[in-house]
């Protein structure tokens, strides 16, 4: 896997996420897609009238969805769920739970335009919480997306991966960081730059790019920083998760999601755990979204390069200075 | 198709000892879910003594017949027959509820061989039957699969939507069964929450829809080897909660029952004097 970010944009994730589940299906005769009346919105909804018996509407039902995709499960079927992030997660929570996860059926779950990605949807689109309820779901997997790349790895190793598999991805573009074919391994963290050892930056979906800006900026500063791509927030690496907090002992965290329960809990439990030290976070300061365009919304909850920035600056020196906040 | 006498006799003879094993479990444990375990008792019969072709030997057979019991609690009764099928040793269901039983209250896939669903949140168990049975007919499978729901359990939004997607998408290898006993926990479903017509709730629905009486298997027998239509089927059983012990059926409150040993005692008295007056 190489890093080619250069700070341009990427292929649009809803025409990668459309093509790689017709390539999955078509390669594997278990793969079976599910929506919820979204077909149209990630470019599957031709491609589901010509194949009735590989794509399932559900209509605008998505409990019925979960549970007759874990149905599905049970009688051998490898079912891929889609509908926006806080259907996806909220909507039929108690069914991926039981009937899902519970009843040992397995089902990868796509929710699409997490937290701020929602823009013109508005508050009522927009989860900040989709992590927190799928990483308590004992077993459940979490993935949020910062490129195409990863999108198309990520989601052919769920096809075949046992259990409930949940991610999250926009449909818009995000910066491209990796090479096209690139192969993610779940689980385990990616060094995306190492500038120094001065703190290490943890980020997910579209803050791993914002996370690469402000290594920029705090370089000429003459801070040098490591960003780390966590994009399986559960399970989380802990290996490198301790590896890096312990080579730079100062950490920040910055995800697309409410501060509770999401990327900066999951390292927060880590750290708590193994090695105490100061952990900033870039995060929703637990609020409810709203409406706007994409970089409003950015600015509105605080998930910039420059709150990055700032929050390096601030681990940095409450490292050098020991002291409690 | 008709009824041969002595399959109708055998058929009562399982009913009763699906109850007989039910109380079994109860008395083991000195509580349960009983008044809706007693009232699936006879549709359980039917099923597992005539109708569903399955292979306790090979409980996951991919095209077997199966039973997802959406109203989890009357697992007790499920259990039951199963055991007296062979699916395990009979004995093993008076475990029911203890610590690390492979038989809790509600049903459960991945503990008891023969279970074809994990259930319990109610609602639940039909989405999963329509997968199941989606499945199976996408796989070109010869089977069916039989989903019991209980009629307070017909609150539940979720249950709705499932009928919906099955007769709208014509699930017809999917066959859905309305334990119709006319109570849930807190009374009378007319009282909790009147569900009203529920035949032609689900003949609106496009399913044709069956209205038997649920206790009676020779009813049950006619309805459930009925061909297929162009439509999924529906069979509304009216039964009796708590039906085959007298006490039950009349006490007011028989969701589920704590009761002494004597009173189990005596209660499996009554039932297997029944079942012995079947010759």
């Amino acid at each position: 896997m190489k890093v080619v970010y250069n700070g341009e944009n990427d292929r649009a994730f809803k025409e990668v996420l459309g093509e790689t589940i017709q390539r999955l299906a078509i390669e594997d005769r278990d793969v079976i897609y599910l929506d919820a009346d979204l077909m149209s919105c990630i470019g599957m909804a031709k491609w589901a009238e010509e194949h009735p018996d590989r794509a399932i509407n559900c209509g605008i039902a998505e409990a019925n969805m979960a549970g007759i995709s874990a149905g599905l499960s049970a009688v051998g079927f490898k079912p891929i769920m889609h509908t926006f992030g806080p259907f996806a997660s909220r909507r039929c929570y108690d069914q991926i739970f039981l009937s899902g996860a519970y009843a040992g059926n397995s089902v990868t779950i796509i929710g699409t335009d997490p937290g701020v990605c929602a823009t013109f949807n508005g508050g009522t689109h927009m989860p900040f919480e989709d992590m927190a309820l799928y990483r308590a779901i004992p077993g459940a997997y979490v993935f949020d997306m910062t490129d195409t790349a990863m999108l198309e790895s990520v989601l052919r190793q769920c096809k075949d991966l046992p259990g409930i598999k949940y991610i999250r991805v926009g449909r818009k573009n995000n910066k491209k960081i990796y090479e096209t074919g690139s192969q993610m391994e779940i689980g385990k963290g990616i060094l995306v730059k190492e500038e120094g050892d001065d703190a290490v930056v943890f980020a997910c979906g579209i803050m791993t790019a914002k996370a690469l800006e402000a290594a920029e900026i705090l370089k000429k500063e003459g801070i040098g920083i490591a960003v780390i791509d966590m994009f399986t927030v559960k399970p989380l690496d802990r290996q490198m998760t301790l590896k890096y907090a312990e080579k730079t002992g100062a950490v920040v965290t910055a995800e697309n999601h409410n501060r509770i329960g999401g990327l900066y809990s999951a390292v927060c439990d880590v750290l708590a755990e193994k090695l105490p030290l100061p952990v900033e976070c870039v995060a929703v300061e637990d609020e409810f979204g709203e409406v706007g365009p994409q970089d409003y919304l950015e600015k509105r909850f605080g998930l910039t390069a420059e709150r990055i920035v700032e929050k390096v600056r601030l681990a940095v020196s409450r490292k050098n200075r020991r002291q409690t906040v | 198709m008709m009824l041969e006498k002595q399959l109708e006799k055998e058929l009562k003879r399982f009913a009763l000892e699906i109850r007989i094993g039910a109380i079994e479990e109860f008395k083991a444990r000195g509580f349960g879910h009983i008044g809706g375990s007693l009232s699936i008792a006879d549709v359980l019969a039917v099923l597992y003594g005539a109708v569903m072709k399955y292979d306790p030997e090979n409980p996951q057979k991919e095209d077997r017949d199966k039973l997802v019991c959406s109203k989890g609690h009357a697992g007790p009764a499920v259990y039951a027959a199963l055991g007296l099928k062979g699916f395990f040793p009979y004995e093993d269901i008076k475990t029911l509820n203890q610590p690390g039983t492979n038989f809790p209250s509600h049903c459960d896939r991945k503990k008891t061989p023969g279970i074809d669903m994990t259930t319990g949140s109610l609602g639940q168990g039909t989405s999963l039957a329509v997968g199941m049975a989606l499945g199976d007919s996408l796989k070109k499978r010869n089977c069916r699969t039989y989903l019991l729901v209980g009629d307070g359990e017909i609150d539940e939004g979720q249950v709705w939507e499932a009928a919906m997607f099955t007769a709208a998408k014509k699930v017809k290898n999917l066959v859905w069964l309305i334990d119709n006993n006319k109570k849930q926990l807190d009374g009378y479903t007319k009282d909790v929450l009147d569900s009203g017509d529920l035949r032609a709730k689900f003949e609106a629905f496009g399913f044709e829809a069956l209205r038997i009486d649920g206790n009676n298997v020779e009813q049950l027998y006619m309805a459930l080897t009925k061909q297929a239509d162009d439509k999924p089927l529906a069979i509304v059983l009216d039964t009796v909660k708590g039906k085959g012990v007298k006490e039950v059926e009349m006490a007011a409150s028989n969701h589920s029952m704590t009761m002494t040993e004597e009173t189990y005692d005596r209660w499996l008295a009554e039932l297997r004097a029944e079942l012995n007056a079947i010759s």
